[in-house]
């Protein structure tokens, strides 16, 4: 029971958890946490992860069922298994939680991010901005003679790797949406 | 039908219909409704305590001792910040409280009000849960699920925080009935996977051990009733946690003293050494695990806790079980009899063999003096002389706290009241207070050090006022004692800012609030004086002076292993390294 640590549903390589719920590697998990939407929710979420001293990568929240009064919280951290585990008793316990899911370890999921990058530039820098940006399907929603700027939609990996080429043509300013996810299949996650 | 109310008063309606008899507060201008409803009924008690921290710990000491939640009112601003110690307190110690505090007016929130503070913001860290109502509307409601979740799962403090036009405007009053409880509904069963594996365990262990803790109390009496069952049937040795004692009886055979940093030496070998070690409600903290990779090293863990965050939250354990504690205990006993109630009963006596070579250490033995008294002495003394009385126990924090929980015997639960988890000085005085107010007829008695005592020696003018015979035993030693050991065993010595200094004459304190005030020095007086102490009618103010730089004993210095404890005669200097300085 403890080294083959059985998890409801399969992680995206294997049936079981397979981690070692020992082991000192840090991971990066994407949980989904389902609240009520009520005042100060998204305070304690943020108040137990700076007062137990975890780690926050990303998070993002909005409604998600309005006459359920339910929002979404998407976290993205990072932590040794045993922490990773912790974080989600934690969560858990918490009045106005009603569900957390690790879409890391419970199946397939898509994780997307939307960025907004402006890049500042002229002649042959603006020439390639464009044409990476083609690349990476980015659409161009505003642009002047000397600057564009690029939405961007993909895994953050993705968008990460968009804003290092873009970087040395002239990137002025960066807006990230921070990310959001879900289980792949017709199913929510119970 | 539906009544519509004042919120003050739907306030105090719920508070009846929660089955509140008393009430721990101090009044201001953001509750001036609600304390005007208080005056006009009678089914509630208003205890008016000195100060806000004090009608917490009330509340506590109240809550611990009955099984009920207890409940405080506060105003805003100030009265809702001197709460926040008593509720992390609370919180800590996993003690079901209600506190209900008064803001200012919805319309005036987040203008830097007169007396504003944003309550629920700083006392959601320290709360379970906490609400602010803007609706008269929401009021009957949050308070029902307030009570809810305070004793629903792991019990804990929550704050409702009432604007005071929320106090003045009406509506329909909801009774707990109607009221839609929270979602928030802990799972209580244990998965009978985990039970057959923890009765597997129990039937082969050769040398097992219970280390139960807070939560069997939590639990209740049942909870104590089905452990005491257990270990009856099993034989297995017991120990436990400060928050644990009383579940199972200090008299009891299998009983092997508390264990953890100032446990016993027969406990904490036992910890280290077993092979099965069945964990019942307990959160395996610092003061118990020492340093965390030389814990139990060869053990087969079996974890019972409501709460999954403290199951694996320090110790990795092998069959965690979330559940209340007394359903699987009795769901174990229950399996473990179906299956033929087996243990590995020869292994076992041999086990039981080496647990009796431990005790002949008698690791809580002191040296006597016949000069000065000793605080080891002055408690083996208080013990005999009120063993067989309705006996109630509540402490301060330090070095007399652990002398209390060694030299101290406690045959039930809810008799001992201890600021364990926050370990916090000024709580054992209104601790005992609340306790006094549950239990009028009982012989209630904080032990004391003098330092803890002051810190909130205020509440001297509730004892008098509501005529509660508290008795405070102070172990004078004229010292912060636990901080003076701490210097003495880690800091060379240099016994920084650790001295009690121009400490107040406690008899003619005791007389200025029409108290009886005793000073006892010596130990042939003792006995008379603890005597003449339990038969005063009224609150007692014990004086005792105490050897100044005794140390507590035995004790597992910070960062070392169980089998590294440190008894009273070896040889203490250096015994913590550089490492273990750095840990509290
Ligand atoms: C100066 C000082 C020295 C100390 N030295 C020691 C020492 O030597 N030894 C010692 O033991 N302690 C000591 N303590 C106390 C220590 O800090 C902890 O407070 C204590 O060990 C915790 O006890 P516990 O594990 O029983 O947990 P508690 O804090 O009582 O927690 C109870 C646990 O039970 C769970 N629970 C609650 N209700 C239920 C239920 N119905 N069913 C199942 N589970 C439930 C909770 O989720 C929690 O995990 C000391 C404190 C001070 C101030
Ligand atoms: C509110 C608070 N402040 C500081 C401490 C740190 N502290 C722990 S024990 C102690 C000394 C307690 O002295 P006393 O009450 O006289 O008891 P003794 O140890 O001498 O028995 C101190 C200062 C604490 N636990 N609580």
């Amino acid at each position: 029971m403890n080294a083959l640590h059985i998890k409801k549903g399969a992680s995206s390589h294997s049936a079981y958890d397979l981690r070692n719920p020992l082991g000192d590697q840090r991971e990066t998990h994407t949980l989904c946490v389902l609240v009520d939407n009520e005042a100060g929710v998204l305070a304690r979420v943020i108040g137990l992860f700076s007062g137990r001293g975890y780690n926050i990568e990303s998070l993002t929240v909005a409604e998600t069922d309005h006459l359920g009064h339910r929002s979404r919280i998407t976290i993205v951290t990072t932590g040794t298994p045993a922490v990773i585990e912790q974080i989600k008793a934690q969560l858990s316990r918490l009045v106005p939680v009603h569900q957390v899911n690790d879409l890391t370890v419970e199946g397939p999921a898509v994780s997307r991010e939307l960025a907004l990058i402006k890049v500042a530039g002229t002649g042959e820098r603006r020439v390639e901005a464009m044409r990476l940006a083609e690349v990476f399907r980015a659409k161009v929603v505003d642009t002047t003679l000397e600057s564009f700027v690029f939405e961007l939609t993909g895994a953050p990996t993705k968008v990460d790797a968009f804003i290092e080429l873009m970087r040395p043509l002239g990137v002025v300013e960066v807006a990230r949406t921070g990310v959001a996810a879900i289980a792949r299949g017709g199913f929510a996650p119970d | 039908m539906t009544r519509h109310m004042t919120g003050a008063q739907i306030v105090i309606q719920a508070l009846k219909d929660q089955g509140v008899d008393t009430i721990f507060g101090y009044p201001g201008g953001a509750v001036l409704p609600i304390y005007d409803e208080l005056f006009q009924q009678n089914d509630i008690r208003h205890i008016l305590v000195r100060h806000e921290q004090a009608a917490t710990h009330a509340a506590e000491g109240y809550a611990r001792s009955t099984g009920k939640p207890g409940c405080v009112i506060v105003t805003s601003g100030p009265g809702a910040t001197n709460a926040v110690t008593g509720l992390t307190d609370a919180l800590m110690d996993s003690i079901p409280m209600v506190v209900l505090s008064g803001q200012v007016p919805t319309f005036m929130i987040g203008n830097d009000a007169f007396q504003e503070a944003d309550t629920v913001g700083i006392t959601r860290p320290c709360t379970k849960h906490n609400w602010l109502v803007k609706d008269t509307a929401d009021l009957a409601t949050t308070i029902h699920q307030a009570f809810h979740v305070a004793t629903h799962g792991r019990p804990g403090p929550v704050l409702v925080d009432i604007p005071k036009d929320v106090q003045f405007a009406t509506a329909a009053y909801l009774p707990p009935e109607k009221a839609r409880v929270s979602h928030y509904q802990p799972k209580t069963k244990a998965d009978p996977e985990a039970i057959l594996a923890a009765v597997e365990a129990i039937e082969r262990a050769e040398r097992p051990v219970f280390y139960t803790g807070g939560g069997i109390v939590n639990s209740g009496t049942a909870a104590c009733a089905a452990l005491r069952d257990l270990v009856g049937a099993t034989g297995f040795p017991i120990t436990s946690t400060l928050m644990g004692l009383g579940a199972y009886p200090a008299s009891g055979e299998a009983w092997i003293g508390m264990l953890g940093m100032h446990g016993s030496y027969e406990a904490n070998w036992a910890m280290h050494d077993c092979d099965v070690m069945i964990c019942l409600g307990a959160r395996f903290d610092d003061r118990i695990t020492g340093r965390t990779d030389a814990f139990s090293p060869h053990s087969y863990r079996i974890h019972v806790d409501i709460d999954p965050s403290s199951i694996n939250k320090n110790i990795h354990v092998h069959v965690p079980i979330v559940a209340d504690v007394g359903s699987a205990i009795e769901d174990i006993l229950a399996l473990w009899r179906e299956r033929g109630a087996r243990t590995n009963a020869g292994p076992v006596q041999k086990w039981w063999k080496q647990i009796a070579l431990w005790r002949e250490k008698d690791c809580f033995g002191f040296r006597r003096s016949d000069q000065v008294i000793k605080p080891q002495y002055a408690l083996q003394r208080l013990e005999a002389l009120t063993k067989g009385h309705d006996r109630y126990i509540t402490t301060e924090v330090g070095q007399h706290q652990m002398w209390a929980a060694q030299y101290l015997g406690f045959e039930e639960p809810n008799r001992w009241m201890t600021s364990g988890g926050l370990g916090t000085m000024g709580y054992g005085f209104p601790a005992s207070i609340g306790v006094q107010i549950a239990h009028p007829e009982s012989l209630v008695i904080n032990v004391a050090g003098e330092a803890s005592w002051l810190m909130n020696m205020q509440e001297m003018g509730t004892a008098t006022q509501f005529r509660l015979p508290v008795k405070q035993f102070i172990l004078n030693n004229e010292r912060l004692g636990m901080v003076r050991q701490w210097q003495e065993l880690l800091h060379g010595e240099r016994y920084s800012a650790s001295w009690s200094e121009s400490l107040p004459d406690f008899v003619k304190l005791a007389e200025s609030f029409g108290w009886k005030g005793i000073r006892c020095d010596s130990p042939a007086d003792l006995d008379a004086a603890i005597r003449e102490m339990i038969e005063h009618p009224g609150p007692v103010l014990f004086d005792c002076l105490v050897e100044k730089h005794e140390n507590c004993f035995p004790m597992i210095p910070s960062g070392k292993a169980h089998n590294e404890m440190l008894l009273g005669e070896d040889a203490t200097q250096g015994a913590i390294g550089a490492a273990g300085a750095v840990l509290v």
